[in-house]
């Protein structure tokens, strides 16, 4: 039942907010995201005994079950957002919003369609959270966007949605697999998965992936990702970057690789290079750029990139090391594009040729810019360090004969993500700027939001065991 | 009905008998369902008529959506012209029509419902007599109607010559793989373009956009919609019953004709500028994912075309009765209807996410069931995955209304503001389309 509250507090306290308005809709929305983060802590600390899980019968001539499971992963990525949503929201507070009640409403409708994806625990259940998750999200960019925002959004959508068909076309099939009755549980969906002959594998591989590819995004699926991450208005961009891209990996993690193992065992050595190329593309990309959100965006495609070429590696150290990045990533880059919006709001710009000296105007929140850079980039004693270190160490040890040359080739992503965070720092908080307006340095609500996402990056980067121990047991059972 | 309209002068009186009626008739068939034994269907008038649980079912859905219909389009029916009276007696004959062609036993009876159905059509898309496109239409109707209608009588010919009878039981015994000869088959060919005439099947769909366009707008909903269901029971029934044994000579051809429909059909509404015409086309790409029930002979196509067929009349006759409210029904007619009225523009949006397939409404259901029934067919995979390329591009027409609606500036003129009562029958709509979404098993609890 705690598990379906997770859904249903963002619902709920989501439809609401639709009728609240400005303050009164900030403050549901506040308050039903703490209460969310506290619940989701609760539900990641009950996974040392036992995972929660809860079933309720919904259309049995579909064979399909309302289950929800919330085991380390799941939980884990329960947390992420719970903790983004918070942070999102508080640092929020002083902003305001048009039409403030839909904008609340909608985000909160679309953190319940994200805790949905990652508990469910049957496949017709999980693809329909799937798809609830993006219907928010896209009146949201389309709404409060960029000027170019209704055409880019819905090139996003339509991609998207084209990719999920095909994954729902794979589901019916391996559906009509299982034995007896259509079944969509996860253990049926998997067993009648790997039952199935090398060849048909080797096709629904691909109508499965498709899908995960285009949500990561995978080069070269990512067409869609820059413009939409640079219109959405900024929290809608953090939902999208640290969560919803999170989504897909989820999915190969939980959905792909235990289903179709002859299938992933076929085709891992083409996405892995795939994945390869994108991290040294997008990193390039990313080096050019002159607009800080389009370089953030390039950034997060790298990343996403190592985590997805390392889940095709099959090996346990790499597993683990994904989910630990999964947490950090969505940290990470929380904290980046909130420092962008403040950057946006109080300088009106975020073209890094005409920014710079934020060090003397608005020091701590240079400080803050910093730290949260220098955990991107990996550097020893922040969260990404940790992750990054198991990610190489997985991609090496895999099963692949020219690991180490992928590997150091990815490894040129490390390389070039320093070069071009830096520049981005360099330019932004220190240099000297002639116009530039002398703007106020955090307020309170903003450095409580930074401070959350320091905190965690700091503590994770020394002392990253609970998070450890939380994934250890699932990422040992999908790497064997 | 019919002589409603001696007894009184009043519009209203009308349209409020009519929906009496309606329900009455919804009552009538309640009571027959729950009389009827499941397995143990009544045959009538020498056989010609088998009245199973399944067609029963059938008819009392098509009856609550025709009463849906009249609660939401009543009042626009009655502006229409002056024979309001005749208007609602014609419905009845169409229904009438769609209650013979569930229940059919022969071959006769297919062609009488056919013509029963399709006659009072043709009066109803020439009804708004002062307008060019409206007899414009009725003209073009009637003459490719009539066309089909001989093809129709011509495949029942060659059928009677090849099988000996009009049964379509008897027939399905007649009809081997063994002794087929060109004449049955040539048959059954002639009238899967009948039928596929009758549902808007591609290459057989020429006339839909202009019927449906000229023909006014409230007896257009109810052609594209529940006649539409009424003509593809009649197609699967069929087709399941009689010609099952024989799917490997026609599978190909109508597989390829489906695929055909669902390219036209999404392919060209993509292009219309006009709101109404795009619903033309998109029933066109609709009739697409039906004929996959007709194209896969198991028991999910069954139930399929039952879904699909309250899912789709529902969220079209929603789409549309919001459509009659707006003065100007291209696309630009839609500009910031959000704003101007938010309840309309939110069950406006709901009927299209319906339409396109949005997980949790009806739509989203009916397409699974569909494509379960082909999935588990095994061999037309590459249909499936061609279906659902189309369906992505459906989703570009059903959301330029969306767009306009939520994020363009505009002012959209109605012809008067929206009264309570259609805001509450409105929502109803609304909360059905979504109850066909979440729990589909109750539109299947008594087939």
């Amino acid at each position: 039942m705690i598990l379906v509250c997770l859904i249903l507090i963002p619902f709920v306290t989501g439809v609401l907010t639709f009728a609240a308005k400005g303050d009164t809709a900030k403050t549901i929305a506040l308050i039903s995201t703490i209460a969310t983060m506290a619940l989701s802590a609760y539900v990641s600390a009950s996974n040392f005994s036992a995972p929660l899980t809860y079933s309720h019968k919904w259309i049995p001539m579909l064979g399909t079950q309302f289950s929800l499971l919330a085991d380390g992963m799941s939980s884990m990525l329960c947390l992420l957002t719970g903790i983004v949503m918070m942070v999102v929201m508080i640092a929020n507070a002083n902003k305001e919003v048009k039409n403030g009640g839909s904008f609340y409403g909608l985000l909160l409708l679309s953190q319940a369609g994200l805790m949905g994806v990652f508990l469910a625990n049957d496949a017709f259940v999980f693809y329909i959270f799937w798809e609830l998750a993006l219907i928010p999200v896209y009146f949201l960019c389309s709404q409060w966007g960029g000027e170019k925002r209704i055409p880019v959004t819905f090139k996003f959508f339509v991609y998207t949605f084209a990719g999920s068909l095909m994954l729902l076309a794979a589901l019916i099939y391996l559906s009509l697999q299982t034995p007896g009755l259509t079944s969509y549980s996860w253990a049926d969906i998997t067993r009648a998965g790997a039952a199935l002959s090398p060849d048909k594998q080797q096709w629904l591989f691909w109508m499965v992936f498709i899908a995960f590819a285009i949500k990561m995004p995978i080069f070269p699926f990512h067409t869609w990702q820059p413009d939409t991450y640079e219109q959405s208005p900024t929290p809608v961009t953090i939902v999208l970057s640290a969560l919803m891209v999170k989504m897909g990996l989820f999915a190969v993690l939980r959905w792909l690789l235990p289903t179709l193992p002859a299938g992933v065992a076929y085709w891992s050595n083409t996405v892995i290079v795939l994945s390869v190329i994108g991290i040294v593309y997008a990193s390039c990309l990313a080096i050019v750029q002159t607009d800080m959100k389009r370089l953030i965006a390039y950034s997060s495609i790298a990343h996403m990139g190592l985590m997805c070429a390392v889940a095709f590696a099959n090996n346990g150290v790499g597993m683990h090391g994904i989910m630990v990045q999964m947490f950090n990533h969505g940290i990470n880059i929380t904290g980046m594009w909130l420092i962008v919006s403040m950057v946006e709001n109080r300088w009106g710009t975020r073209d890094m040729t005409k920014l710079g000296g934020m060090a003397s105007s608005a020091p701590r929140m240079a400080i803050a810019f910093v730290i949260i850079s220098l955990a991107s980039i990996a550097l020893p004693l922040t969260n990404g360090f940790v992750g990054e270190f198991m990610l190489f160490n997985g991609l090496m040890g895999g099963t692949e004969s020219n690991a180490i040359t992928l590997m150091v080739i990815a490894g040129l992503g490390i390389i070039l993500g320093a070069v071009y965070t830096l520049n981005m720092i360099q330019k932004t908080a220190y240099g000297e700027k002639v116009g530039m307006l002398v703007a106020k340095d955090l307020s309170i609500n903003e450095w409580l939001g930074l401070a959350i996402i320091i905190t965690l990056i700091l503590f994770l980067g020394v002392y990253p065991k609970p998070l450890l121990d939380l994934t250890s047991g699932v990422a040992s059972m999908i790497a064997h | 009905m019919m002589f409603a309209s001696l007894l009184t002068n009043s519009k209203k009186a009308v349209t409020t008998i009519a929906v009496l009626l309606f329900v009455a008739l919804l009552g009538v068939n309640v009571y027959e369902l729950q009389t009827t034994p499941v397995d143990a269907p009544q045959m009538l008038f020498n056989n010609m008529l088998r009245i199973d649980h399944f067609s029963l079912w059938f008819n009392t859905l098509m009856t609550g959506c025709t009463v849906l219909y009249a609660l939401l389009m009543g009042k626009e029916v009655a502006k229409v012209g002056a024979h309001v009276g005749e208007y609602f007696a014609l419905i009845f004959f169409i229904l009438c029509g769609i209650f013979l062609l569930s229940t059919y036993n022969t071959l006769l009876m297919l062609f009488l419902g056919i013509e029963i159905m399709s006659i009072p059509q043709y009066i109803l898309a020439g009804s708004d007599r002062k307008n060019l496109k409206s007899s414009e239409a009725a003209l073009k109707y009637f003459l490719m109607g009539s066309f089909s209608t001989g093809i129709l009588l011509m495949g029942i010919t060659l059928l009677y010559g090849a099988g000996r009878s009009f049964d379509i039981r008897e027939l399905q015994s007649m009809l081997h793989s063994d002794t087929l000869n060109p004449l049955g088959l040539a048959g059954i060919m002639f009238i899967m373009v009948a039928l596929g005439f009758k549902v808007s099947a591609a290459p057989m769909h020429t006339w839909t956009p202009d019927v449906y366009d000229g023909t006014p707008t409230p007896f257009t909903a109810y052609m594209a919609t529940v006649v539409k269901a009424g003509a593809f029971f009649a197609f699967l029934r069929l087709f399941q019953v009689t010609f099952n044994l024989l799917s490997d000579h026609w599978t190909m051809i109508l597989a390829i004709i489906t695929a055909a429909t669902l390219l036209v059909g999404n392919v060209t509404a993509v292009f219309q500028q006009s709101v109404k015409r795009m619903l033309a086309y998109s029933s066109i790409a609709q009739a697409g994912f039906m004929l996959f029930a007709v194209l896969a002979v198991n028991a999910t196509a069954w139930q399929g075309i039952i879904i699909y067929a309250v899912a789709y009349s529902v969220a079209t006759i929603g789409a549309f009765s919001v459509l009659v409210k707006l003065k100007d029904y291209t696309y630009d007619g839609f500009n910031g209807l959000a704003k101007k009225d938010p309840l309309l523009a939110f069950v406006m949006t709901i009927f299209l996410f319906s339409l396109a397939g949005i997980p949790l409404t009806g739509g989203f259901m009916a397409k699974y069931y569909v494509l379960q029934a082909v999935v588990q067919q095994g061999n037309l995979m590459w249909l499936v995955i061609f279906a659902l390329l189309m369906a992505a591009i459906s989703v570009y027409y059903y959301f330029r209304v969306i767009m306009a609606m939520y994020f363009k500036p505009g002012n959209p003129e109605l012809h008067e503001p929206v009264s309570t009562y259609d805001k509450v029958v409105l929502i109803l709509t609304c909360l059905l389309v979504i109850l066909v979404g979440v729990a589909p098993q109750i539109f299947l609890m008594w087939m």
